[in-house]
């Protein structure tokens, strides 16, 4: 249930479920942004759910944070439409020419890279939400030895591909991008597709994530 | 073929198609993007007796370089812009705010903008233009909307589906104001910060950085610090958020953001300065001003009365 409402700017709901991050508190915020997206309320223009949060925007010249508060304390929001959850393998290279942050990695969770390799890959991940950048998935939850806090400042671009860790997360870079994950490996499949307007996004919430890895040579001839 | 086109025979740095933008798309990780100062693409568009959601040009510092085939169309530069019209007798120089005929042969020339960042170049027409979720914007970025989601590059022709039958020659007097206030309402988390530095915040002046385009301002100045985490758990934002990551320096979400940041919010830009804000160029100084939910909602209202009213004059 949303624990808290309040504004974020002058043109958006700040919907708080808790700050913990589970399956149960995603799901919640999962039912709310079904339940509110398919009602279509005048003015509400955008929904952003998230690990444990729900962003609400509105269009200020059609309504405000009054109406939007009142809409959403009143609603009755049903049990999600039952998504057909995917199960994807995403192939991922792991040579020194993409794991840009291996190092750091090594330095703040004091492992080798192998180790780091062992505990991240084969395993599987579930898929939180999309967004920051189109299509990139929120992963979770890695191992607690493998939790790395964000670069202290953003790198301005990080490669498309990018496979990073932050926390208890991985995501993938859909395309380049500013970003401050730990970059660790990089996946030569598309994971974001514009062209397919009705489904973008390879991986949505609620799918399982794999990474196997592929060697520099599988890497170069993935795509031909 | 089309029998009215436009041959760029210069890009500009950052020049693109945009029209209002796309909405319901943030849960996929897709922002709004659309014309970055509003109130100047709409009056663009009235200028040339376009419907207001129309396509125009969008530059950013240089425009483009322009020649024009066709039958005679009308166009419109808003914003504050240096540019030139060359005709078969003449070259003259451009007014913002004026809507001009050209016809086969003319060129437009967008010099720069002038300490500013952004203008709008509206042809009195249709754009044939390929849209992504209604709507051609081009988000460089991610590759979406219209020209493949690339900015314009040199040698291309664009062509026009229609010529507006109105060619009425509009013109207003508007001027860009500057204010030296950013307005802001606080951020969900403001309380991270240390009281120090949410007196820097509101007291201090930042410069915009060079690292600055239609995604995110940067800003440099004193560092603000965080004493509760410098990391949130991801979540949505929104365009106008101050994010302050861990070294201290803001930056704050444009059109084009990303849809899902983990830095702390210290503050989100109030609606009615958005498009004063994106018109500060590298170098300028900003200050924040916090002022309270109910004010910013009925600023942005005599904001958009005035735009409204602005229109409705052209």
């Amino acid at each position: 249930m949303i624990k808290n409402i309040s504004n974020l700017g002058d043109a958006a709901l700040y919907c708080d479920f808790g700050n913990e991050v589970n399956k149960s508190i995603n799901s919640q915020v999962i039912k709310y942004f079904n339940t509110i997206k398919e009602k279509k309320f005048e003015g509400i223009n955008n929904l952003t759910p998230s690990y444990n949060k729900l962003i609400i925007s509105y269009d200020l010249k059609k309504t405000n944070f009054k109406e939007v508060k009142n809409y959403v304390e009143n609603i009755n929001a049903k049990d999600s439409i039952n998504i057909n959850s995917k199960k994807l393998e995403i192939p991922v290279c792991c040579h020194e020419n993409f794991s840009m942050d291996i190092k750091r990695l090594e330095e703040i969770l004091k492992l080798s890279r192998e180790k780091i390799l062992e505990n991240f890959l084969n395993k599987e991940y579930f898929c939180y939400m999309t967004g920051f950048i189109a299509g990139m998935p929120f992963l979770g939850d890695l191992d607690e030895n493998m939790r790395a806090q964000r670069l202290e400042t953003p790198r301005v671009k990080v490669p498309k591909g990018s496979v990073a860790l932050t926390e208890q997360f991985a995501n993938i870079y859909t395309f380049e991008s500013p970003g401050g994950w730990n970059i660790l490996g990089n996946t030569p499949l598309d994971v974001f597709d514009s062209s397919k307007e009705d489904k973008p996004n390879l991986i949505n919430p609620g799918d399982t994530v794999i990474f196997k890895e592929i060697t520099l040579d599988q890497y170069k001839n993935y795509n031909e | 073929m089309s029998s009215n086109y436009l041959d760029i025979i210069r890009p500009g740095i950052n020049t693109t198609f945009q029209d209002k933008g796309r909405d319901h798309l943030y849960h996929i990780g897709i922002p709004f993007s659309g014309a970055m100062d509003n109130r100047n693409y709409l009056i663009a568009n009235k200028l040339v007796n376009n419907n207001l959601d129309s396509a125009v040009i969008e530059f950013a510092y240089q425009g483009p370089h322009i020649k024009y085939s066709g039958e005679k169309i009308n166009f419109a530069v808003a914003g504050d812009v240096i540019f030139s019209i060359k005709k078969k007798d003449a070259e003259i120089e451009g007014k913002c705010y004026e809507s001009y005929q050209i016809e086969n042969g003319d060129e437009i020339n967008i010099i720069s903008t002038n300490k500013s960042v952004y203008g709008y170049l509206a042809l009195g027409g249709e754009l044939d233009l390929e849209f992504q979720w209604n709507s051609c914007s081009i988000n460089t970025k991610a590759n979406i909307g219209s020209n493949d989601g690339k900015k314009l590059d040199a040698g291309q022709r664009v062509n026009l589906k229609k010529i507006n039958s109105n060619k009425d020659i509009k013109k207003t007097n508007y001027i860009n104001t500057k204010i030296e206030n950013i307005r802001v309402i606080k951020g969900t988390n403001f309380e991270y910060f240390s009281e120090e530095g949410k007196k820097i915040f509101y007291e201090k002046e930042f410069t915009v950085s060079k690292l600055s385009d239609r995604m995110g301002m940067r800003l440099e100045g004193p560092k603000i610090n965080n004493i509760v985490n410098t990391n949130i758990k991801s979540e949505g934002l929104i365009k106008g958020v101050i994010q302050v990551p861990a070294d201290g320096n803001p930056i704050i979400m444009l059109s084009d953001h990303g849809t899902i940041g983990g830095y702390p919010k210290i503050g989100v830009v109030a609606s009615v300065d958005y498009d004063r804000l994106v018109q500060m160029s590298p170098g300028s100084k900003i200050k924040f001003k916090e002022i309270n939910l109910s004010d910013a909602e009925t600023l942005f209202k005599l904001y958009e009365m005035e735009t409204q009213n602005l229109l409705s004059q052209i």
